[in-house]
């Protein structure tokens, strides 16, 4: 089951972000400023652990699909929803790449149907 | 009822340049590889001024001045340096208004909050730790009759600070104040969505410290922030945020062994027992406003009391005059004093914010008030406003879960008081609490119940200096706002001397 998706205009902002720095990865964050937006980084620049459950992949066409990752504490009060990843016109701050071109990954949420969420949970 | 003019205006007390570079080593100076950006103000939505775009070579010019200014001023005097620091706040104190309007422009926060908290807290910010410098004293521990241990405290040199966009100037106060205080040159990268406040602020009061003391560098995170958290040339690195960026900032520190100290938000539960409505008095009506804090700056604080706990033996007629106090809040320019909430500090924001009202409803949520844009009249309209939402729900739902950073408040019922507890407990986040009882003993254990680092009792959003604020769980690391800070920014030396003419023995 698809637990992450992305709309068409992030999909293209990934791939000219690619371009520049290489392949990618997403780390969902979480509490205050910035919390709750995804965090966009060269793969492998966050160090990811034990604490972090892998989402999903991203496959916007480019030879790797963009891996999202979310803390396994977070995920817990997470779960129920799927997540799009989405991009606005702003400035976000924390590190994600990006901010310099005056937007900023989203995510758009809803709920996973009954069926989404058996098949997630077995 | 004042309306202040727009900064830029003919009749506005406070001027705009066209650009502004970065502030390194008592200068102003042109980023190195010269890009600019445009800072935008939220109340109007609209660009008005540029600000210097800075890269990993304009972070190491700073922290090359910050190092050549770090020896002298760690070794200048606790008076010396307590009396600049009393200076600045005098400074910011006599420009208070000017200072305050520049800073509801930059962030859209009400001017009646800049005017009234934001700055009049920076001011004595810095006079507390002018204050508390003066009475820090090492120690001397007899060990025994011929071996004492002294202790000093020494800076730790230079210290870099990232800075977050919900009180542009009263946040940079709160590391900067400790930081100098304790001796140390400090790199200063505020948020990219307010960068200009702070700069205003250095034209005030630059000039009083010596050069390279303090340096501000602006840019985006990635391109400024990311070097300054990764420097191998700074001693420790304070950063208020969200919890990626603090992992990340922590992963830098663990390359350069240094410390850090991380304030990265909550959701702070809000608790109204029942003994709240024993009389429609005074206490009640403050218990109303303190239900109705969730709006104070938008929304936009960490310690935003977005869950409000209710005992189910008063929720129906306290709801319900809660609401209608939320339903009060006056909205609109952020420059008249009279509005008491403005625009929220920028667009993605605003759509962050909405994107939640919109989980919220399909949650199941229901909407007691608010939860939409509002749109402004005139030049206002593309500004970013959010009407005071109040959602009812349960704590499972992600509008329970997450901080919104928004003036939504997500409201639930309780029976017991240990079903509040375990309620307010079950977060990721231990930032701020509030409780609200006129029973002192149930107060007391309430307050210690709660897994935060501040429980405002029968208050809330209050940030006097002198209460340690701070988080507990996934809310951060170390204190602010108190004296301890000064060891957040100090090592301890130890001279440990013996008087004894005698050889030990063993050799």
């Amino acid at each position: 089951m698809d637990r992450v998706a992305v709309t068409g205009e992030a999909a293209e902002l990934l791939r000219s972000l690619t371009e520049a720095h290489g392949p990618l990865m997403f780390h969902q964050s979480g509490g205050c400023c910035d919390g709750s937006a995804p965090m966009c980084y060269p793969d492998g620049e966050f160090l990811l652990g034990g604490a972090d459950v892998h989402l999903g992949d991203l496959d916007v066409g480019l030879d790797r699909a963009v891996p999202v990752w979310m803390s396994k504490a977070q995920f817990e009060y997470w779960s129920h929803t799927h997540l799009t990843i989405d991009v606005v016109p702003g400035r976000g701050a924390g590190f994600s790449l990006e901010a310099p071109h005056g937007v900023r990954f989203l995510i758009r949420s809803r709920l996973l149907t009954d069926e989404e969420y058996a098949g997630a949970s077995s | 009822m004042t309306v202040y003019a727009a900064p830029g205006q003919p009749d506005s007390l406070v001027t705009v340049a066209s650009r502004y570079g970065h502030y390194i080593g008592g200068q102003w100076v042109d980023p190195i590889k010269g890009g600019y950006f445009e800072n935008i103000s939220p109340v109007n939505g609209k660009p008005f001024t540029e600000v210097g775009r800075g890269t990993e070579e304009d972070i190491e010019a700073a922290l090359d001045a910050a190092h050549a200014a770090a020896p002298a001023w760690g070794k200048a005097s606790a008076t010396v340096r307590a009396n600049i620091l009393n200076k600045i706040a005098d400074v910011m104190e006599a420009h208070l208004t000017e200072i305050a309007v520049a800073e509801t422009w930059e962030n859209g926060k009400p001017v009646r909050e800049t005017l009234a908290a934001d700055i009049p807290l920076a001011v004595d910010h810095f006079r507390y730790f002018a204050g508390v410098l003066r009475a820090q004293e090492g120690s001397a521990g007899e060990l025994d009759e011929t071996t004492v241990a002294y202790h000093f405290h020494e800076p730790l040199g230079v210290v870099g600070q990232i800075i977050p966009w919900n009180f542009p100037i009263l946040m940079a106060v709160w590391k900067l104040a400790p930081a100098l205080a304790a001796g140390n040159a400090v790199v200063l990268k505020p948020a990219e969505q307010t960068p200009w406040s702070i700069l205003k602020l250095m034209e005030l009061i630059g000039d009083l410290l010596p050069a390279g003391v303090v340096n501000v560098v602006n840019g985006f995170g990635v391109e400024a922030g990311k070097p300054l958290a990764s420097s191998s040339r700074v001693a420790k690195v304070a950063f208020t945020g969200e919890t990626t960026t603090g992992r990340l900032i922590m992963q830098y520190a663990s390359q350069n062994i240094i410390p850090v100290t991380l304030e990265l938000g909550g959701k702070s539960p809000n608790i109204f027992f029942e003994s709240v409505a024993d009389e429609r008095d005074a206490f009640y009506d403050k218990a109303l406003e303190g239900f109705t804090m969730f709006a104070l700056n938008q929304g936009e604080v960490c310690t935003c009391p977005s869950r409000a706990l209710v005992q189910r033996s008063i929720y129906s007629d306290f709801v319900h005059d809660a609401v209608k106090r939320v339903e009060q809040v006056k909205q609109g320019n952020p420059l008249d004093d009279t509005t008491m909430i403005g625009a929220q500090a920028s667009n993605d924001q605003l759509e962050k914010i909405l994107s939640y009202i919109e989980i919220g409803k399909e949650e199941g949520a229901k909407l007691l008030t608010g939860g939409e844009r509002a749109i402004l009249d005139g030049d206002l309209a593309e500004g970013y406003y959010v009407t005071p939402t109040v959602f009812e729900g349960d704590n499972s739902m992600r509008i329970f879960q997450e901080e919104i950073f928004g003036p939504v408040v997500s409201l639930t019922g309780f029976d017991e008081e240990a079903d509040a507890l375990k309620v307010a407990n079950d977060t990721l986040y231990g930032l701020g609490a509030g409780v609200w009882t006129r029973d002192g003993a149930q107060a007391y254990r309430a307050g210690r119940e709660i897994q935060a680092g501040r429980v405002w009792t029968n208050c809330y959003h209050l940030y006097p200096a002198g209460a340690a604020f701070g988080g507990y769980k996934q809310s951060g690391i170390g204190r602010e706002n108190h004296k301890m800070m000064l060891d957040h920014y100090q090592q301890t030396k130890n001279l440990l001397v013996s008087y004894s003419p005698d050889a030990l023995g063993f050799f």
